[in-house]
């Protein structure tokens, strides 16, 4: 299946990023198109028609969370735009926002108009300096075109856009650490419920959303809700930006119909590299368990890979040859979840810190027969009952490449002679 | 002490949010512009302009990666290690460039203190790796002969950025 650019139409084009540029290839007709002459609840309406799903990970229903704000219209409500994007193997929000920038202007207006948001904020990832740079530019060039301020094209609508930078934390993508990063705080998560959507930032209702998702709207909007719910397959409509890296021959971001196969993904990235062979891969990011060969005919969709016990994620394919060092690999990954554990909970920072310290020990030749039993029971633990989505995503990587290659791990546990005694205390990890 | 112009700046950021509050890290990004890090004083400035215990600021200044509470190389080089890097060859790099650099293994200042070796988590430039983001260019596909080429390139830079100044600037 060739690509099917409809976000990424416009990538590459050196005009793009500016506004005359980004209005001369269609853009800014969406607004124009729905602004006042559509009213928001009807806006919702097409949003939850189309069937768009959030490309930040969980795949909610984007109408349907646009629809749990409240109608009050004296109520103040808030739109956040989450650009934190630190899911390792995900890199589609950046490429959008340094390419694209006024797509994502154009959906935040598009979506604050539909809940009655006079204020958003597109918190951004702090690292990313050029998309920072380029959005803030964005935002000044829409203001002056009268595409953001008071009362938008004569309605009375009016936005302002906060271009937020952050200062570098995982868990500030998770929804409420973002709002708690938002308002000036460590970026700790909240207990849900209440739902942002009913007491968010600064404990008014907010509704947030991924790059992705809203740039899709912009679409949704031109070419309505029938035309994207025939891309992709059902409950799967549009298109999806899939980012393959690792052993791969052409890392990239690709756009496709949700639903393809991971096998023509991987083929139009390139393939394997020569005399080398697909061992494994994280289909969405790092926080979900991994697919093997058997699995390279699934079809890349929210319902297949959880009914695979996998994830969709951000889609985000972080693939492994026959070359890969599968215990070295869980390692790394587990070592990523304790740095950026916000160590709020006991499960996930102690969790995560022990499997590193079992992981690291099994790595260096003095794992025990007991090991593999005992970081399942940790990953367990820390699947069920930490406070927020992150520890819960920390345990697949590592449990499935457990399971999925048992041998790797125990040929590393044979190399310990003494591997039938009982452990000594961890050994410390060269990592700080 | 910082200067009136970075104070005023970070009013200025305190107007732009409903609550005051939010523009803290924005402003920490500011103040460590101009400072080069955020020693204790400065955090203690930074918390009188808003009102607030200096501990609360300390509190944020310790929870995230981009704020440096130690003094730190003029310019900094984050090395990615997370998986898609590591798969092409992020830990060999990162090793050369620390010897390159004579810095510590697994990261650290130069003694002139020009450069800071920081390996970092996924950088979400996955596309490029083994990637490095070095102030504020992201680099990549990296290979070992690249080094000398990027450290030198660096060197002539103004220094690692901050998002904020840096937005500001370019408005301008």
């Amino acid at each position: 299946m060739p690509e099917m650019r409809i976000l990424m139409a416009h990538m590459g084009k050196p005009d793009q990023c500016g506004i005359e540029g980004y209005e001369r290839n269609g853009g800014y007709q969406a607004i124009r198109k729905a602004i006042p002459q559509i009213a928001p609840e009807n806006l919702i309406e097409l949003v939850k028609q189309s069937g768009l799903r959030g490309r930040g990970g969980a795949g909610f229903p984007t109408g349907m969370k646009w629809g749990f704000a409240p109608k009050d219209p004296a109520l103040p409500k808030y739109l956040v735009c989450n650009c934190d994007e630190s899911e390792p193997g995900t890199f589609k929000d950046r490429l959008l926002i340094e390419h694209d920038p006024h797509q994502l202007i154009e959906g935040m207006i598009l979506a604050s108009y539909a809940i009655g948001a006079r204020y958003a904020f597109l918190y951004c990832r702090g690292e990313f300096f050029e998309g920072i740079v380029k959005l803030s530019a964005a935002v000044e060039q829409a203001k002056k075109r009268g595409f953001l301020g008071r009362n938008i094209f004569g309605s009375d609508f009016s936005l302002e856009i906060v271009v937020h930078p952050g200062a570098g934390a995982y868990i500030a993508g998770e929804e409420t650490a973002l709002l708690n990063s938002l308002e000036g705080y460590r970026a700790t998560p909240r207990l849900k419920p209440p739902f942002p959507a009913v007491a968010g930032l600064y404990g008014k209702p907010t509704i947030i959303n991924n790059v992705e998702t809203l740039c899709n709207v912009v679409h949704i909007v031109n070419h309505g809700a029938e035309w994207f719910q025939k891309i992709g397959k059902q409950k799967n409509s549009g298109t999806k930006i899939f980012q393959v890296s690792g052993h791969i021959q052409r890392p990239g971001c690709y756009e496709f119909p949700l639903g393809i196969p991971l096998r023509e993904v991987l083929d139009v990235a390139g393939g394997m590299f020569p005399g080398r062979k697909f061992k494994a891969c994280y289909p969405g990011g790092s926080s979900c368990a991994l697919l093997t060969e058997r699995d390279l005919d699934l079809s890349m969709d929210f319902e297949t890979l959880a009914a695979r016990k996998s994830a969709l994620g951000t889609a985000s394919i972080i693939v492994m040859d026959d070359s890969a060092d599968m215990v070295k690999v869980a390692n790394r990954l587990m070592q990523f979840y304790q740095n950026e554990s916000c160590g709020k909970c006991t499960p996930c920072r102690e969790g995560t810190r022990w499997v590193v310290q079992i992981l690291t020990r099994i790595e260096a030749g003095k794992g025990t027969i007991w090991d593999m039993e005992v970081i399942e029971k940790v990953c367990n633990n820390m699947e069920h009952n930490s406070f927020c989505p992150l520890a819960v995503g920390a345990a697949p990587p590592v449990v499935s490449a457990c399971k999925e290659f048992k041998s790797e791990f125990e040929a590393y546990i044979r190399k310990n002679p003494n591997s039938e005694k009982l452990p000594e205390m961890p050994i410390s990890y060269p990592y700080s | 002490m910082l200067s009136e112009k970075t104070k005023t700046a970070i009013l200025e950021l305190q107007k732009i949010y409903p609550e005051k509050r939010s523009a803290l890290i924005p402003a920490l990004h500011l103040a460590q512009a101009e400072r080069g890090y955020l020693p204790r004083e400065t955090q203690d400035e930074v918390a009188e302009l808003f009102g607030i215990a200096p501990n609360e600021v300390n509190a944020v200044v310790t929870f995230y990666d981009m704020f440096f509470e130690e003094p730190v190389g003029k310019h900094i080089v984050h090395v990615c290690k997370n998986v898609s890097c590591m798969l092409r060859g992020a830990d060999e790099l990162l090793e050369k460039l620390c010897v390159k650099l004579r810095v510590a293994p697994g990261g650290g200042s130069t003694e002139d203190g020009e450069f800071t070796v920081i390996p970092s988590e996924c950088l979400a430039a996955c596309d490029k790796a083994p990637m490095m983001l070095v102030d504020d260019k992201v680099v990549g596909p990296v290979r070992e002969d690249d080094l000398d080429r990027i450290v030198d390139q660096a060197r002539k830079g103004t220094g690692h950025p901050s998002p904020v100044k840096k937005a500001e600037a370019d408005h301008a």
